[in-house]
């Protein structure tokens, strides 16, 4: 057994991209089942301690009344959590996918705020409840498992024992009418061991995963938490999307007004003028003429720029594929565009991507200093379904350091993406190279 | 000169044939769509062809595809295409069969009637005549090219006229220059940029656009 007593939990995110499939054991055999069994009686310490947190916790919410609980129970819910969270993530290894923390966001304020808001979060009485059901379930997934190991190594070793000890013990394994007379008849018990050993052999894994499941269904949000998350985040969303329409249809009513409208005006005025100075000044009115022409040309060229910002003719004409590819062609820097699409996607979904890495490239000419350039779009549909995600990475050489959080540039995109439930993620250390990631789910048609 | 109009507002077409009637062409079918518009030009085979890039029933690049097509079975059936907006992509593509007698302008462009007219009858007679927002975007494109950095600024003024797919002496013009410094201008440009120099307008327009493309 390679188990060093310490108590250490597995570290690593589980959303680094680096995981098995779900169901997939990272390995495989012996090498695993023996650190099964040191997590085993991790877990089985870790089952007293949380019996000892539980009596800590019990103890400083019934001296609350006493004003010193209330510290007390804001320190012993952060170790309750504290715990829990490495349960979540035991069990998030175990199981290859995430396991959500359920707390509700803590409200700033003082400690009777706090706690408060530690009181009436449900996610709060369930770590209790877990506590309780842990120090018991425990012994029914992880600690059989443990048990099973342990009956094989005693059997195994009866005949030791059996020499070792005094004769009033170890003699009567199987209760009284079976009585071992000495060290010969012993070595009896030991075919014993293999059955116990390829017992939890075989059972290691199930039992492990049973013991992840159990802490997953206790731990990880319930579906109404989900829901609540879910429904805050939408909201915040839907006003995020409805004021960048505001100001959007804002702008665009503003460019109309001083722009085209003004030079459409300035066109009639002179084409007035002209028509009264027809019968008498011919030169003064060659001279009008021209400016109306004029006047035409720049209210053509503004309402052109205004279109190409709120819908870009060649994305109507040939899709996304086309339209990244005239926006590579009007690249300064070399840029590849590479697609991997079914064919036209919804409108709605097409005009977001456009706009999205329109403006990462927007971002990466600005401030990345690249000799190249590489657009990658991709569609991925779920299996069995029309829907699917599409996947589109801008990557450049240059420089990196781009944060999501720092500039406007990438938050402004991420918004944009947030509308349609979509993410982005930057892979940009200093130095480059740079890879912007973003993510919008869509049905393909 | 016969020439087939292609628009789908009634407005644009109109002032299309008013100005093409005025300007000595005989205006031997003006349609609205594209099926229309590949009927015409199979059955008219007209000396030029006007034609919107966005025309009904798609309402998308329509007039641009139609174009391309029936200039695979009619060879460098001279067209000139019109467009709201001026994409690379589209220019590329209707210069792609390398046959030349193409123009792609912006509308904007017809309102110099006289400039207008003169490209489509540049285009008429197997010129290629490209949008200078189309050219500038190319220049813009190579603007790192140290092959181009080495050009005079006069030399750049004709490569990009050149590009615009004007005549020798049309550049002459538009400078206050003799021809011949044009000749020599551009001779100077073709040894620069490592292109070979040729007297045909149409395929040294080619080469210049093909060198700018990259």
């Amino acid at each position: 057994m390679t188990h060093t007593g310490e108590r250490h939990f597995p570290r690593g995110t589980p959303q680094s991209g680096e995981r098995p499939a779900p169901g997939v054991a990272p390995r495989a055999g012996l090498a695993q089942r023996v650190s099964l069994l040191g997590w085993s009686l991790v877990l089985l310490l870790g089952a007293v301690l949380g019996f000892g947190l539980l009596t800590l916790w019990i103890t400083s919410v019934t001296v609350v009344v006493l004003w010193v609980g209330i510290p007390l129970t804001l320190l012993s819910t952060v170790l309750v959590r504290w715990f829990a969270d490495l349960h979540r993530q035991w069990a998030a290894d175990r199981l290859g996918e995430p396991v959500a923390r359920p707390y509700l966001p803590t409200p700033d304020g003082g400690w009777p705020m706090r706690l408060g808001a530690i009181l009436r979060d449900p996610a709060t009485w369930r770590d209790w409840a877990w506590l309780v059901a842990n120090s018991i379930t425990g012994w029914f997934t992880y600690g059989l498992s443990f048990l099973l190991f342990l009956c094989g190594v005693f059997y195994l070793a009866y005949p030791l024992l059996f020499a070792l000890t005094p004769p009033q013990v170890f003699r009567t394994p199987l209760g009284n009418g079976f009585r071992l007379h000495s060290v010969q008849e012993s070595f009896a018990m030991v075919p014993l061991g293999p059955v116990f050993l390829l017992l939890w052999y075989t059972t290691a894994e199930r039992l492990a995963n049973l013991s992840a499941l159990v802490i997953r269904s206790l731990l990880a949000p319930t579906a109404q938490t989900q829901l609540r998350a879910r429904v805050a985040q939408l909201a915040a969303s839907r006003a995020e999307t409805v004021d960048t329409q505001a100001g959007e249809l804002r702008r665009i009513e503003r460019d109309l007004h001083d722009g085209a409208q003004a030079r459409l005006v300035s066109l009639g005025m002179s084409l007035g003028l002209a028509e009264q100075l027809l019968p008498d000044d011919p030169q003064a009115v060659q001279q009008l003429l021209a400016e109306a022409r004029a006047s035409t040309s720049s209210a053509l060229a503004e309402l052109r720029d205004l279109v190409r910002g709120i819908h870009p003719p060649v994305l109507a004409d040939r899709g996304l594929d086309g339209a990244l590819q005239a926006l590579a062609l009007a690249n300064p820097i070399p840029t590849t565009v590479v697609t991997r699409l079914p064919g036209r996607l919804p409108a709605p979904v097409e005009s977001a991507a456009y706009f999205v890495v329109a403006e990462a490239l927007a971002n990466a000419i600005k401030h990345a200093q690249a000799r190249h350039i590489q657009i990658t779009v991709e569609f991925t549909p779920h299996p069995g379904t029309t829907a699917g995600s599409l996947t589109m990475r801008v990557s450049d050489d240059g420089r990196g350091g781009a944060r999501p959080d720092g500039g406007t540039g990438l938050r402004g995109i991420a918004r944009r993406l947030a509308a349609f439930d979509g993410t982005l993620t930057a892979d940009s250390p200093p130095g480059g190279p740079t890879e912007i990631r973003m993510s919008l789910p869509c049905a393909s048609s | 000169m016969r020439i087939v109009i292609a628009e789908d507002l009634a407005l644009l077409r109109e002032g299309l044939i008013r100005i093409f009637q005025a300007n000595g062409f005989e205006v031997v079918d003006a349609v609205d769509n594209g099926p229309s518009l590949i009927r015409a030009l199979t059955t008219h085979r007209p000396d030029v062809a006007v034609v919107d890039v966005r025309l009904p029933p798609t309402f998308t690049d329509e007039g641009l595809r139609a174009v391309i097509d029936v200039r695979k079975r009619i060879p460098g059936l001279p067209v000139v295409v019109l467009s709201q907006y001026v994409e690379q992509l589209y220019a590329r593509e209707l210069m792609s069969d390398r046959a030349g007698a193409v123009g792609y302008l912006l509308k904007d462009r017809v309102l110099d009637v006289g400039q207008f007219v003169a490209g489509v009858r540049q285009v008429a007679a197997g010129s290629t005549v490209m949008d200078p927002d189309v050219v500038g975007a190319l220049l813009t494109h190579r603007s790192a090219d140290p092959l181009l950095l080495e050009l005079t600024p006069r030399e750049h003024e004709v490569l990009t006229l050149m590009a615009q797919g004007r005549s020798n002496a049309a550049i002459a013009g538009r400078m206050f220059v003799s021809e011949k410094t044009v000749s020599k201008h551009s001779y100077n440009i073709f040894t620069k940029l490592g292109l070979e120099p040729s007297e045909d307008d149409n395929r040294r327009i080619l080469a210049v656009l093909a060198y700018l493309e990259g």
